[in-house]
């Protein structure tokens, strides 16, 4: 536990990349296992311990503390575990003084097994017998409050240095592994390489804004275009008689579609787009959300919202890995492989034929179906590769005014909302920061709201009168009608009628858009 | 039996003992000051007779040129001055430092000045002195604020140094007192390498060195043109206001460190962009202003400066008579 304290401290001090590595390297060449597994996972987000509360935790200092003077402390420090972990009247003022606190991996695994009960007495002898700064990574990792700015993406390419192999072979085992990454700290230490899990999702390639690009540069030929289909982004995975579908964020999705799942009789990695379809009638994707929600699916839902796959990409096929290969080749064997499948429920995503970056604007401006987005451009040259990498896959968003931001702040509503959270706050990343970009009152439907009101209580971190402040994690589709510069907001930018589209429980919060996106979306100074 | 004020109270210019006629720490120029340190805050140039501690006279002259008063008296012995009689003791704080003892007839006051019961080898350390009326400072006067034991604070630097070998460290720390403090505590946890100072550090460095504390080799961090790597891995320590400046920028991919006992807040330490932020203070903390209230229960506690609001909440708390004296002209934040 000290030896994380200390990395913790290190890595929230230091905004750059390198440094954050070279402390992740040295922790790891330092600390045994399971500990550095633990602290990996707990500081990408990737270990959810979020059964200590900040009402327990104030509770436990008002029994110890004058309230007036924990006031005054809270007021000058502004984080409630900061504040708590400094003042604790019982705790070491520093570690020298503190008694060797217990292995990171044993208060983890006490926290996981405590029962509520149990919790509050539990909480207050460790913060009794921890020192300072340990106090304070104890209270962060307790409450699940670890941001110190270290993506998934971080923690595997460090890790991957740290192994001593390229990070695509860390990518690709990542997905079978599980916290504490026992096997993958083993093979550094020089052990057996661990075998991938069968049927495990692969590093799924993502694309970036084709706004950002000046397409004067890139020539049209060199490029396929096909549309971006408004589902969900799937891989679909069938390997030694084990069917699965999984989500690009990796999140098992097999059992809520039996009827598409049954279909993967293959031996492959198909990417495509999860879609509701009957015969070539796409359904919005309100209709698929509603058979997204559902762990269990009953046999007259799917006769009416059947699932199919859109398929974009081949990655294996029949024990070839194509995935090196430039997407002219892949698209070819993908071709044959889903006229081979001979499934109605798995189709190929049409090519665009365009000559001109214009031609392919009118195309994008007029989509033949209303469930299309955009248009994805991928470079025919490209290999397959792990996650957004510039220069090879493009999405070019049919409407740009709408971003995908991060729910922060809930309020009260009024009137016949008087009971539920229906004023929602979101904001879009600046750094490793969330800023507040707006607000939006309405775009959901009841239901929706009642799952957004849950979210909120469920996942209140901090309480201002009538405002809930939540955690970041979950991400709404906001559109709206307009962009203005502003003074009066942090963000410099004020949206006209921004409303909730969509909600986004498919998308990682880290991958809401940034503040630079919207600010780029903003019409050009006059004068 | 008139109450207290009578015989010590502040004024617009400073803390008034009209039995001798004299100031503490004044804030403007008067006819009498006695100075309790060198920091620019409490000692100021101006005065028409200045009464302080041998070294403080020597720091005050070094930094506003020896006519900075009228007239200068070393106090090194418990002297009348008109109705009261008045004696200088260590405070810990910094080179020189003094708490002062007034005795009046209406009672003893003790005026702390800045003072820490953490130990240097940098100035003789701080004693107890019982007090009818305590009149301390209180910038760190928060329970949040429990400083560390500054060895592990250093060990912190030290790793950092291993960690990474070929950046140079920068520490920020005041030129008098908190730079030969990080010194001296650099030499006890063993860095007999040398140490780079700034030039606004050296003098004052120099006037330690003379005063009998060893601070070892120092060298200029003065860089040649064209040649980084001479201070890769090396320690430097330099005042806070040449961070701004585009000195940092002639070190290799510095980490910046500061030392100071605001550093135990991390939005502190983010606010000045300090990587490496090292807990180690010259005033009392928390547990220490308490535990001198407590030990030296004086019928009444007087605070100048710094966060009072807390204090006086936890004299209330532990049946302490207190009261803020809201004075002003002591800067809250450098330290
Ligand atoms: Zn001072
Ligand atoms: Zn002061």
């Amino acid at each position: 536990m000290r030896r994380f304290a200390r990395l913790l401290e290190a890595l929230a001090f230091t905004p750059r990349r390198s440094v954050k590595q070279a402390q992740f390297l040295r922790y790891f060449a330092t600390t045994p296992d399971p500990d550095r597994g633990y602290a990996l996972a707990a500081l990408t987000g990737d270990l959810e311990l979020r059964q200590v509360t900040p009402s327990l935790l104030r509770t436990l200092i008002s029994e110890r503390m004058d309230p007036e003077l924990f006031a005054l402390s809270y007021d000058y420090v502004g984080d409630l575990a900061e504040t708590i972990a400094l003042a604790w009247p019982d705790g070491a003022p520093d570690t020298v003084r503190a008694p060797d606190p217990p292995p990171l991996s044993a208060l983890i695994t006490e926290l996981q097994r405590a029962g509520r009960a149990d919790l509050p007495a539990m909480v207050a002898g460790r913060l009794d017998a921890l020192g300072m700064s340990e106090r304070y990574a104890y209270l962060k990792l307790a409450t699940g409050g670890l941001r110190v700015g270290v993506s998934g993406r971080l923690a595997r390419v460090t890790l991957a240095e740290f192994i001593g192999v390229d990070v695509a072979e860390v990518e690709e085992l990542w997905h079978g592994m599980a916290p504490p990454y026992t096997a993958l700290f083993q093979w550094a230490d020089g052990g057996p390489r661990p075998e991938p899990a069968l049927a495990s999702l692969r590093p799924v390639m993502l694309a970036t804004g084709f706004d950002d690009l000046d397409p004067g540069t890139l020539d049209p030929a060199d490029f396929a275009a096909e549309w971006k289909w408004d589902g969900v982004r799937v891989q679909a995975v069938a390997e030694g008689g084990v069917q699965r579908l999984y989500t690009r964020t990796g999140q098992d999705i097999s059992a809520t579609f039996p009827d598409l799942l049954e279909r993967l009789v293959f031996d492959g990695v198909i990417d495509g787009e999860l879609l509701i379809r009957t015969g070539d009638r796409v359904a919005p994707f309100s209709e698929l959300q509603k058979r997204l929600n559902r762990k269990r699916v009953s046999g007259p839902m799917m006769a009416r919202l059947p699932a199919a796959l859109r398929a974009y990409d081949l990655l294996l096929w029949q024990g070839r890995d194509l995935r090196a290969e430039p997407f002219a080749t892949r698209r070819a064997a993908l071709e044959d492989a889903v006229r081979a499948l001979d499934d109605p429920r798995i189709d190929l995503s049409a090519l665009l034929s365009f000559d001109t970056w214009e031609a392919l604007a009118a195309l994008r401006a007029a989509p033949p179906d209303p469930v299309i987005e955009g248009v994805m451009i991928k470079r025919r040259a490209s290999p397959y590769l792990a996650g957004r990498v510039k220069g090879h896959w493009f999405k070019w968003k049919r409407d740009p005014m709408v971003v995908d931001a991060v729910l922060m702040y809930a309020q009260r509503g009024h009137g016949k909302r008087s009971g539920y959270y229906s004023d929602f706050t979101f904001g879009l990343w600046d750094g490793d920061a969330l800023v507040p970009v707006g607000k939006a009152y309405f775009g959901f439907t009841d239901a929706e709201l009642r799952d957004l009101d849950r979210f909120v209580r469920d996942h209140t971190t901090d309480r201002f009168g009538p405002v809930r402040a939540v955690a970041p994690q979950l991400v709404l589709e906001i559109a709206f009608e307009g962009l203005n510069r502003s003074t009066r907001h942090k963000s410099g930018v004020a949206m006209r009628f921004p409303r909730i589209a969509r909600i986004r429980t498919d998308k990682p919060a880290a991958e809401a858009d940034r503040l630079e996106h919207l600010r780029a979306l903003l019409p050009p100074e006059l004068g | 039996m008139p109450g207290f004020d009578a015989f010590l109270h502040p004024r617009p210019e400073g803390l008034y003992c009209p039995g001798g006629d004299f100031f503490v720490d004044p804030v403007r120029p008067v006819h009498r000051a006695l100075i309790t340190h060198g920091h620019a805050d409490h000692a100021r140039a101006g005065h028409m007779h200045v009464l302080a501690t041998r070294q403080t006279l020597d720091i005050m002259a070094m930094r506003y040129g020896a006519d900075f008063a009228d007239h200068t008296q070393v106090a090194d012995a418990p002297m009348r001055i008109g109705a009261a009689t008045v004696s200088f003791h260590p405070a810990g704080h910094v080179l020189g430092s003094a708490q002062i003892r007034i005795e009046t007839p209406g009672g003893v006051f003790v005026v702390t000045g800045d003072y820490t019961r953490t130990p240097s080898a940098a100035c003789a350390p701080w004693e107890p002195v019982p007090a009818d009326v305590l009149v301390t400072e209180a910038t760190f006067a928060l329970p949040v604020f429990r400083h560390p034991d500054p060895d592990p604070e250093i060990a912190r630097l030290l790793d950092s140094r291993r960690t990474f070998p070929d950046r140079a460290h920068l520490i920020g720390a005041y030129a008098l007192g908190k730079a030969q403090r990080v010194i001296t505590l650099l030499r006890a946890a063993g860095w007999d390498g040398p140490v780079y100072v700034h030039g606004a550090l050296r003098r004052l460095c120099d006037y330690h060195v003379d005063q009998g504390i060893d601070l070892g080799e120092l060298r200029a961090a003065t860089i040649e043109r064209g040649n980084k790597a001479q201070f890769s891995g090396a320690i430097v320590i330099a005042p806070p206001s040449a961070f701004a400046s585009p000195w940092v920028q002639r070190f290799p991919d510095p980490v910046i460190g500061f030392a100071s006992g605001w550093m135990q807040v991390r939005a502190r330490a983010r606010q000045r962009g300090v990587e490496l932020p090292l807990v180690i203070s010259d005033h009392v903390d928390w547990p220490q202003l308490t535990a001198t209230i407590a030990e030296l229960a004086p019928a009444e506690t007087w605070i100048t400066h710094g966060r009072e609001e807390a204090l006086l909440r936890w004299c209330t708390l532990n049946g302490h008579r207190a009261r803020a004296l809201n004075m002003v002209g002591y800067e809250d934040e450098p330290e």
